[in-house]
């Protein structure tokens, strides 16, 4: 009767269980990048550095279809708005001159980004259409408006922006050696969704995109508005596609309107990274990770002369693979 | 009825049976209405509640029960109707409006969100830790864990973490939707208790429940609903039960027949199904009894004592590690749901979500067991199909006004169509019935008592697992009650009075020759 109230402490099993998912993920990236080294000895900082500039677009549009699976939708529009995204920041940043500018050009294009994607989720939430045939819609929609904005590759990249995520990391006072092996665009991508991810996991918004994705009715219950966490569940998606698309153009120097592979791959990250498609569980961590796994795995079979049509059916085999056995641990726990 | 009228009479008599008391009303909703599409589900409901009391709201399923509720907590908006708290009226526009106008709700469905800790949870709706675990332990559970996902926890837990939130947000009046459905009895005592003692302190409660003896030693008043209006409000009282059920029912009730009709004979012979020292670790530890033809085998036991366990290996969901099956004298190991179906077993779960395809129509839900089996893929008969599904609507008077998606009907006809399912086809050689009256109203559990004798004199048998304990008498021929996944006592279900049944379920008759009469059921 006089059961003092206590809160039991965090135990170890429940930190491996919730984290487990992700530490696997970072052992298999860890030894594929060993395998890389043996395939190609010479594979070092330059190749590194490499991969990480090719996997920028494909790590923004996994974040932001991660931010969006959380909250139990689906965009299909992703590619399509970092389209949007990409040739809007080219024309504004051939017209910006070099300075102050520049900046101007990227907060725009950010603002454009969230605007796109607070048309998809106010559409959602307003409709009450199923998010899988909005988003399908707006992919077109997006698609065209890029190729109004821009008929044809053009427009420019600032240079200095361009500069950020090229080349290894130098840090002032400190000898280029000690940070050879740390691409810049590796820092730049970290510090951006750190900025955006750490706050809103620690927020009330946060909270509710999870409840929201985990069950309507709790959540609404919960005193969880619905459709505000929607939309801006679907306007952060917007912002960080945003970041995609400006990553494709400062890594080509030019903006390009026609939408480029990252929907598909985007899934592929967030179904291999341990979010689940119904929403409600997973982090931004574990996607990431299965973005350079599964970017590593393509240099590797391009590094071992495999046929490209090959290729694709060894990665799509990769994922049904690591998906089953994930699904075959969980089974394992639920029975012991 | 009895134990009704004692509870009643020991609150009339007990030093806090204050009158209820008077001064202005915390909640005082009146002229409530609320339609959808063609469906009216409330007329011109009202109720009032003054603070240190607890009312009752009842009605038969399908009488607006939810709906109201819905309303009053925010969840639902209003047609019309007026709602004043504490004097001033207020719009309840959303569940958040309602939480801080001081109305807390603990629903019939957990809202803890599943795939969140317990903590998360509490962050969601900005509780405070600290009155939680005190709540907590004070409603019975020991350590909570706040890093446990919610999704994780067995349902009764969950149900007393909501009611625990509810109370660390010191509502000023609390709804509890059927609170007690899915607990196990020495928990309802500590939610009873609790429930009253805020109502003590000058708060205010709205309890929904169908049990009249939880409302007896708990309420102050009970607010009667029937097809969406406010019908009646008693005061509790000796006699108040056969009262609030004339209101609920409005005349339309016939006697309770299942009594009237009951003269299955003892059913004799050689048992349909045998089961003998089944075992499935952790729950069932070598398990036995023996089931006739014609005869109704009541099952009592506390929660998680291996019932639930007991009806899924008998209905194919689950094998068991040891233990023979026999159904007819032959040996059977079912593999599957279709194994135990083929050899006759049907088997209505616990919770009809589990059963029915929630967004088709009442017409494939009740004709899909008569037309799933594996070798008839052809086209189906359609006109018998329909002459089969109008006569088990028929038989069990399924309400279908809302027969296009299943989902849309009241928890009763639910319920029923969970069992006319299996009755479209031929009927079952042996039924599993696993809880099926659980919250639900009165008039449908009679007829589910009724339609179980009717199948019995028919000759199948049936195995009836129940929660509640008159069920028992008014039900069965025979009663076995499981402890620890055994079988620790059987009895004519005639000598089945609710003190020896309790006993039995905590496991109290050792040695007084439970066991014994233990090892008759299985000769």
């Amino acid at each position: 009767m006089t059961a003092r109230p206590v809160a039991a402490r965090p135990s170890v099993a429940i930190v491996a269980a919730r984290h487990g998912w992700t530490l696997g993920l970072a052992v298999l990236l860890a030894l594929l990048l060993a395998l890389t080294k043996i395939i190609q000895p010479a594979f070092g900082a330059t190749g590194l550095e490499a991969l990480v500039r090719a996997a920028l677009p494909f790590a923004f549009a996994t974040a932001a279809m991660t931010v969006v699976v959380i909250a139990g939708g689906i965009d299909l529009s992703v590619a399509s708005m970092m389209a949007v995204a990409g040739v809007t920041g080219a024309v504004l940043m051939q017209n910006a001159g070099d300075g102050a500018g520049a900046l101007l050009a990227v907060g725009a294009v950010l603002l454009v980004g969230a605007a796109m994607g607070a048309t998809n989720g106010l559409l959602i939430v307003g409709t009450r259409l199923p998010d899988i045939v909005v988003t399908l819609a707006m992919l077109f929609v997006w698609e065209g408006v890029a190729l109004l904005i821009l008929r044809a590759p053009g427009g420019a990249a600032t240079p200095w922006l361009r500069e950020l995520v090229v080349g290894p990391l130098v840090i002032p006072g400190l000898p280029p050696a000690a940070t050879a092996l740390v691409p810049q665009a590796l820092l730049v991508l970290a510090v951006i969704l750190a900025a955006i991810w750490l706050p809103l996991r620690r927020s009330r918004l946060g909270l509710g995109i999870y409840a929201v994705g985990s069950d309507e009715t709790a959540a609404f219950r919960s005193g969880v508005s619905i459709g505000a966490t929607k939309v801006a569940a679907y306007t952060l998606a917007g912002v960080l596609a945003a970041l995609g698309g400006l990553s494709v153009t400062l890594a080509t120097g030019i903006g390009e309107p026609i939408p480029g592979p990252y929907l598909l791959a985007s899934v592929a990250a967030v179904v291999l990274g341990g979010v689940a498609l119904g929403g409600g569980r997973g982090g931004l961590l574990g996607p990431l990770l299965a973005v350079f796994i599964l970017r590593v795995v393509r240099l590797d079979l391009t590094l071992l002369a495999v046929d490209p049509n090959v290729t694709t059916i060894i990665e799509g085999t990769i994922m049904a693979a690591v998906v089953m056995a994930g699904g075959l641990l969980a089974m394992r726990e639920r029975r012991s | 009825m009895g134990a009704m009228r004692e509870a009643a009479a020991t609150r009339q008599d007990g030093p806090e049976a204050a009158p209820a008391p008077a001064g202005p009303p915390i909640l005082d909703a009146a002229g409530v209405s609320r339609r959808f599409g063609a469906v009216v589900a409330l007329r011109d409901a009202s109720l009032r509640v003054a603070r240190g009391e607890v009312v009752a709201l009842m009605g038969a399923n399908g009488a607006g029960k939810s709906t109201f509720v819905k309303i009053l907590t925010g969840a639902l908006k209003p047609d019309t109707g007026r709602i004043r708290l504490a004097g001033r009226e207020v719009r309840l526009t959303s569940p958040a409006a309602a939480r801080r106008a001081g109305l807390v709700p603990v629903y019939q469905e957990p809202a803890l969100i599943p795939d969140l800790d317990v903590g998360d949870n509490l962050r969601l709706t900005r509780t405070p830790s600290g009155p939680f675990l005190h709540w907590a332990a004070e409603l019975g559970l020991g350590a909570v864990r706040l890093d446990a996902r919610a999704g994780a926890l067995p349902l009764a837990t969950l149900r007393v973490l909501d009611l625990a939130r509810a109370l660390a947000a010191e509502p000023d009046l609390l709804v509890l939707d059927e609170m007690t459905a899915a607990l196990p009895t020495d928990l309802v005592d500590r939610v009873l208790s609790v429930v009253r003692a805020q109502a003590d302190a000058g708060r205010a409660v709205i309890y929904i429940s169908h049990r009249f003896a939880e409302i007896a030693r708990l309420c102050d008043r009970a607010t009667i609903l029937r097809d969406g209006t406010t019908v009646g409000d008693l005061p509790i009282a000796p006699g108040v039960e056969e009262q609030a059920v004339e209101l609920m029912l409005g005349g339309r009730l016939s006697a309770p027949a299942a009594l009237a009709t009951r003269a299955s004979p003892a059913a004799s012979g050689p048992p349909r199904l045998r089961v003998r020292n089944l075992a499935a670790a952790p729950k069932l530890a070598g398990l036995s009894f023996d089931l006739r033809p014609g005869e109704v085998l009541g099952v009592v036991a506390l929660e998680g004592q291996g019932q639930d366990e007991l009806f899924e290996i008998l209905g194919g969901l689950r094998r068991p590690e040891a233990g023979r099956i026999e159904v007819d004298g032959r040996p059977r190991a079912f593999r599957h749901p279709a194994d135990a179906i083929a050899a006759g077993l049907a088997l209505v779960p616990g919770d009809r979500a589990d059963a029915l395809l929630s967004v088709r129509s009442v017409r494939e839900n009740l004709a899909l067991p008569a037309l799933a089996r594996p070798r008839a893929w052809g086209p189906i008969a359609m006109r018998r199909e329909a002459e089969a599904v109008s006569r088990t609507i028929a038989r069990l008077q399924i309400d279908t006004r809302a027969q296009g998606e299943a989902r849309r009907l009241s928890g009763g006809n639910q319920q029923k169509v969970t069992i006319g399912r299996w009755l479209t086809g031929a009927p079952p050689r042996i039924f599993l019935l696993l809880d099926p009256t659980r919250g639900i109203d009165v008039r449908t559990k009679r007829q589910i008592y009724a339609l179980v004798r009717d199948l019995a004199s028919e000759g199948v048998a049936v195995l009836f697992y129940t929660s509640e304990l008159p069920e028992v008498p008014q039900t069965c021929d025979r009663v076995i009650v499981l402890f620890g996944g055994r079988v620790v006592d059987a009895l004519p279900a005639a000598e089945a009075d609710e003190p020896r049944l309790m006993r039995a379920a905590y496991g109290l008759t050792e040695g007084e020759g439970g066991a014994d009469r233990a090892r008759e059921a299985a000769p």
